[in-house]
C-alpha cells in the first residue's frame, strides 16, 4: 500500500535470506542506494534477478549476497567485462555463483507473464542458439491455431521487486519518466515491492510520457535522493560515466574491492 | 603511412555501409559510434534504435551505454524494453542489426557467451546475449563490426549467442528464422560477405594498404578469397573530420 519508510526499514522489512529480489533499471533509474543498503543488512543467499547486472549487482555479488543470477547480459556498459562477476563464476570468490541466462527479449517477457498473472510467456527466439542448451527455462511450444513451433519462457515472479523513480507523492503513489525498462513489469510482477524516490512531493504533476504506478501496486516508497547513483534519473541527475570506467580498475582486484567496499557501503549509514 | 588508423578505417568502412533512411538497431560500442558517423555524413535520416527502448534518437555526442540520457532525451520515441523486442524488433519492422562479436566463425554466428569448451568452467566469461539473438534473428539483415584476429574469427564458435548462418546455407530457413542475417562483417582489414551459395565468410574487400595474406593469417579457417577483390576508398576529410569530432566529444 506504498507505505512510506526509511530505506533501512523497507529493506529489512523486505529482504529475507534465501530470497527472489530483482533490482531492475535499464541503464537509467538503477536502485543502487537499495543494493547498497541490502549489502549492509547482510543478506545471503539471495537469487539476484536483472537484466543487466553491472555495477551494483558486481557489488552485490563480490559482498557474497549472492548464490544465484539471473539474467541476460552481465557487464560494465561501455567499459567492459564485471570483475566481481567473473571472479564468482570463473573461480567461486566469494561464494560460487549459479547462474540462469536468457536473452533480453526472454528476460522481458518473463517479467510481462509474472505481471500478467500467466504462467508463461511465448516469443520468437533463442531458436538455433546454445542458450536452451544450458538454460532449462527455455522450452519450444507448439502454436494451438497455426502448429508454429515458438519459446516458452516461464514467468518470472520475485519475492521483492526494486526499482528507483523520480517521484512519489505522500500516499505513496509513483511517478516516472524517460527510459522506463521493465520498471512497471517488475513491480507488478513481484510479491511485494520497494521504490526509492528521489523526492516525495505534495502533488505529481503531469509530465510526457509518464509511468504511474498506484499507491495500492506498491509495498514501499523510499525517499533516497541520488538512490540511483552512478546511474541517473532523468530531470534530477546525469549518469556519472567516470564511476563506471573507475570501477573497472577497483573491481579487478579483490583487495581493492574490499577496501572499497568498507569505505563506500558497510562503513556509510544512510540516513533514516 | 596514411593520414589514419586501421580502427578509423573500420568505423568508416562500417558507417559507409548503412543506407540513409534505414531503420538500424545499433549495439553500443563501435557500432555505435560507426552509426553515429553515418548519420554526421552521407546518411542525415538514418533511424537509431538503441534496447533500451529510445527509437530515432540523434545524440549530440556519443552514448557511453545504450540508455545514457542524451539518447531519451532526442528520441521520437521512448518505449519501455518489453515493447521494444515486441512490437518493433520481432516483426520485422527494422532493416539492419548492427552488432560486435567477440567470436565469430565461418558461417557468422556470433559468441559473446564464453570462451572455453565448458559452459560451467569457462575460461573467460563474456556478457552474455543481451539483445543479441533477437537482433540477429529478427532485423531484416545483420551487419558485424570486429577486428580481425584469429583468436576472435575461429572455425566454429565456442558457444552460440547468435546465429548466423549456423552450418549452413539452409539453416537460417530450417530454424524459421525470419531476417536475412549477417550479410557483411566489417574488420580493420577489409569485408566479408557470405558467399551465396555456400554462405561462408568470403573476403570480398581489402582497406588500402592491406593484402589478403594478412586477412588470411588473422582468420583461423581457411579463408575464402573473392576472385575480384575490391578495395575500400580511403577515408575522405570529411568522415575523418566528423569522426573525430565525434570522440573527441566522447
Amino acid at each position: 500500500m506504498g507505505v512510506i519508510a526509511s530505506l533501512p526499514e523497507a529493506v529489512a522489512e523486505l529482504v529475507r535470506d534465501g530470497a527472489t529480489v530483482a533490482l531492475e533499471g535499464f541503464t537509467h533509474l538503477i536502485p543502487v542506494a537499495a543494493g547498497h543498503e541490502i549489502i549492509r543488512q547482510g543478506r545471503r543467499d539471495l537469487t539476484l534477478v536483472r537484466m543487466t547486472p553491472d555495477i551494483v549487482y558486481d557489488q552485490m555479488i563480490g559482498a557474497g549476497c549472492a548464490r544465484k543470477l539471473v539474467f541476460s547480459w552481465a557487464g560494465n556498459p561501455g567499459v567492459g567485462s564485471l570483475h566481481r562477476f567473473r571472479d564468482a563464476v570463473q573461480r567461486g570468490w566469494p561464494a560460487p555463483l549459479q547462474i540462469e541466462e536468457h536473452s533480453h527479449a526472454g528476460m522481458a517477457n518473463r517479467y510481462v507473464a509474472g505481471a500478467s498473472g500467466l504462467p508463461f510467456a511465448v516469443l520468437r527466439g533463442y531458436v538455433g542458439t546454445d542458450l536452451p542448451v544450458h538454460t532449462a527455462t527455455i522450452k519450444p511450444i507448439t502454436c494451438p491455431f497455426t502448429g508454429e513451433v515458438l519459446t516458452a519462457v516461464p514467468a518470472l515472479n520475485p519475492d521483492v521487486g526494486i526499482v528507483h523513480a523520480q517521484r512519489a507523492d505522500r500516499a505513496g503513489n509513483v511517478q516516472m519518466w524517460g527510459i522506463t525498462g521493465v520498471h512497471k513489469e517488475v513491480v507488478l510482477a513481484s510479491r511485494r515491492s520497494l521504490v526509492t524516490v528521489e523526492e516525495v512531493v505534495d502533488e505529481l504533476d503531469p509530465r510526457p510520457g509518464a509511468v504511474i504506478l498506484p499507491s495500492w501496486a506498491v509495498t514501499f516508497v523510499a525517499e533516497v535522493p541520488g538512490g540511483a547513483h552512478p546511474s541517473y534519473a532523468m530531470g534530477y541527475s546525469e549518469r556519472d560515466n567516470d564511476y563506471y570506467l573507475a570501477w573497472d580498475a577497483i573491481s579487478r582486484d579483490r583487495a581493492a574491492f574490499t577496501r572499497w567496499l568498507e569505505e563506500h557501503v558497510l562503513n556509510r549509514v544512510p540516513a533514516t | 603511412m596514411t593520414g589514419w588508423t586501421a580502427d578509423e578505417m573500420m568505423t568508416v568502412a562500417a558507417a559507409r555501409a548503412l543506407r540513409d533512411g534505414a531503420r538500424c538497431f545499433v549495439g553500443i560500442g563501435r557500432p555505435s559510434t560507426a552509426a553515429n558517423l553515418a548519420r554526421r555524413t552521407h546518411a542525415p535520416d538514418l533511424v537509431l534504435i538503441y534496447e533500451s527502448g529510445t527509437i530515432g534518437a540523434k545524440p549530440a555526442r556519443l552514448p557511453l551505454s545504450i540508455g545514457d540520457g542524451v539518447l531519451a532525451d532526442t528520441a521520437d520515441a521512448v518505449v519501455p524494453v518489453p515493447e521494444i523486442f515486441n512490437y518493433w524488433l520481432q516483426p520485422g519492422r527494422i532493416d539492419v542489426g548492427f552488432l560486435g562479436a567477440a567470436q565469430i566463425d565461418r558461417y557468422g554466428n556470433i559468441n559473446t557467451t564464453v570462451i572455453g569448451d565448458d559452459y560451467h568452467d569457462p575460461a573467460v566469461r563474456l556478457p552474455g546475449a543481451g539483445g543479441a539473438p533477437e537482433i540477429a534473428a529478427s532485423c531484416r539483415e545483420v551487419i558485424v563490426i570486429v577486428k580481425h584476429s584469429p583468436r576472435t574469427f575461429v572455425e566454429r564458435v565456442d558457444f552460440v549467442t547468435s546465429v548466423g548462418y549456423g552450418t549452413g546455407p539452409d539453416d537460417r530457413a530450417k530454424l524459421g528464422l525470419t531476417g536475412r542475417g549477417p550479410v557483411l562483417v566489417i574488420t580493420d582489414l577489409g569485408l566479408l560477405e557470405p558467399d551465396p551459395r555456400t554462405a561462408e565468410l568470403t573476403l570480398t574487400q581489402l582497406h588500402p594498404g592491406v593484402d589478403a595474406a594478412r586477412a588470411a593469417e588473422a582468420t583461423g579457417w581457411p579463408l575464402a578469397v573473392a576472385p575480384s577483390l575490391r578495395v575500400t576508398p580511403d577515408p575522405s576529410p570529411a568522415e575523418l573530420a566528423a569522426l573525430r569530432l565525434l570522440e573527441r566529444q566522447d
